[in-house]
């Protein structure tokens, strides 16, 4: 695991841009997320994988700073995510679980919203929302409101949110859930285009993504890590070699 | 104040892109209208005056007030874009304040839309316009008013009826405070709370503006009533966001 860096740290190319320490949390007497700790560093794709239940979308929503933990922090760029939540969030781009945006707002109009949001305007304004709207294939929409759209090219406008202020780091919750194969492709590609400059988490549960786009994966069930290393290193814990049959060995032995 | 801003414009644009809008405004122009002519007397009064006009805003705006504040959370919780909004570099009060003034700007724009009461007052007679004027001053503090409470009450339930039901309960209450209603109620078990209930009536202050008397206590009183509202609003937005 990547050693981590305290929030002074100067920059540097291996610097973790994530930091997770210890994070915690409870609804009441259930512990979604039990002390998970780790850290992502330039450069880097973490693959969180883990059955649905297991405490990937708490993880990351504690990390995004919509979630309070019970326990534990995270920083972002040395920015912790509740003592410094304004300065965390601009070098974030995070796409929540199932992709929510407001279904009355054309595609345009969302996205310039949130780029005022991060205050951008006049010529840099259009540049970076066509820029958001070509790297996520969303041009021939542009105008269409969020309701009229499929799954697929609602995902993208997540997406395309995510992406259009550059940030750092980037965290994204099932970029690739209800894309059709080819987009599926598309988005694995875009991932991994950006990866050189960024810091980027990946929740999944399909297999073969990790594989794809995953520099690291991380292996999460009842809220503990399980397994952390990369993929190649992970496929050989099981005698198969198979990811599937790892997956499956780790996460259900804790039942 | 830029951010809270463009919060404000997101939230205008779409109270108009649904017929959200439509359906207040005509509503309330048409119940406002029907109710200033027929309950109100309007003409049999012979007065040049909006006293009848004004007699009816608060009740209108109590029973539709409430059903703008409704979907205010409880609908970004409901379609998850709470987590979205609340995940951008943005601080809850800028959020809570942008959609607290939008929604207020609506009802300003709702409000504005009643200027044929006063070509007609003005057609007919020779009305004071500034006791009118304050009258309308006074109607939107009221609007005001009620938009915090509703608010604050829809970011602590997911459930819009129950934002509504208990949105309306409150807002009648603290209009009535100084009614037999509530004082009768109140000096039979705690006279120090119907002393203080009497003090915090939102009608008795409204009617000080149909009068045309508008001062500084009445002013310091609506501020610090929608102040103390949107600030628990932030705090229960801060408290259980995720929930």
């Amino acid at each position: 695991m990547a050693t981590s860096l305290g929030p002074g740290a100067p920059q540097s190319a291996q610097q973790a841009l994530i930091e997770i320490d210890s994070l915690t949390k409870r609804f009441g007497a259930f512990t979604a997320v039990d002390i998970v700790s780790f850290s992502v560093a330039k450069g880097e794709v973490l693959g969180f994988l883990g059955p649905n239940g297991a405490g990937k979308s708490t993880t990351m929503r504690m990390l995004a700073g919509f979630m309070i933990p019970s326990a534990g922090t995270a920083r972002i760029c040395g920015h912790d995510v509740q003592a410094d939540a304004i300065a965390a969030r601009r070098q974030l781009g995070f796409l929540p679980e199932g992709a929510p945006t407001y279904p009355e707002m054309t595609v345009l109009s969302f996205l310039r919203f949130t780029a005022k949001i991060r205050g951008f305007a006049g010529s840099e304004l259009r540049d970076r929302i066509d820029n958001a709207l070509s790297l996520t294939g969303l041009d021939s929409v542009r105008l269409q409101t969020v309701e009229t759209l499929s799954k697929g090219f609602k995902r993208r406008v997540g997406l395309a949110q995510a992406l259009l202020h550059d940030p750092p780091v980037l965290v994204l919750d099932e970029p690739t859930d209800g894309l059709d194969p080819n987009q599926k492709h598309e988005v694995r590609n875009l991932i991994a285009r950006m990866a050189p400059d960024k810091a980027i988490v990946i929740s999944t549960h399909i297999l073969e993504e990790v594989d794809a786009v995953c520099s690291r994966a991380i292996v999460i069930s009842h809220g503990k890590i399980v397994a952390d290393g990369t993929p190649a290193e992970l496929e050989k814990l099981a005698p198969s070699g198979k990811l599937d049959d790892v997956f499956r060995a780790l996460t259900t032995q804790a039942a | 104040m830029r951010i809270t801003g463009v919060i404000v414009q997101r939230e205008l644009v779409a109270y108009f892109a649904t017929p959200v809008a439509t359906v207040f405004i005509v509503i309330f122009l048409a119940l406002q209208g029907a109710l200033t002519f027929n309950l109100g007397n309007f003409f049999d009064r012979g007065q040049a005056d909006l006293v009848s006009f004004f007699n009816f805003v608060p009740w209108v705006l109590l029973l539709l007030v409430p059903a703008i504040t409704m979907r205010l959370w409880a609908e970004e919780r409901r379609q998850g874009t709470i987590e979205l909004l609340l995940t951008l570099p943005i601080t809850p009060a800028q959020a809570v304040l942008g959609k607290f003034l939008a929604a207020w700007g609506f009802c300003t724009i709702a409000l504005a839309l009643t200027f044929p009461f006063v070509i007609t007052v003005n057609i007919l007679g020779n009305p004071d316009n500034g006791v009118i004027a304050a009258g309308y001053v006074g109607a939107l503090l009221v609007a005001g008013a009620f938009l915090s409470v509703g608010a604050a009450i829809s970011a602590a339930t997911k459930n819009q009826v129950i934002a509504f039901v208990v949105a309306v309960a409150v807002c009648f209450t603290f209009s009535v405070a100084s009614y037999p209603i509530v004082t009768e109620f109140l000096s039979k078990n705690t006279p120090l709370l119907a002393e203080l209930a009497r003090r915090i009536s939102i009608f008795d202050r409204f009617l000080n503006f149909v009068r045309g008397v508008i001062t500084l206590r009445d002013i310091i009183y609506f501020s610090s009533f929608i102040g103390f509202w949107l600030f628990l609003n932030t705090v229960i937005i801060e408290a259980r966001k995720a929930d």
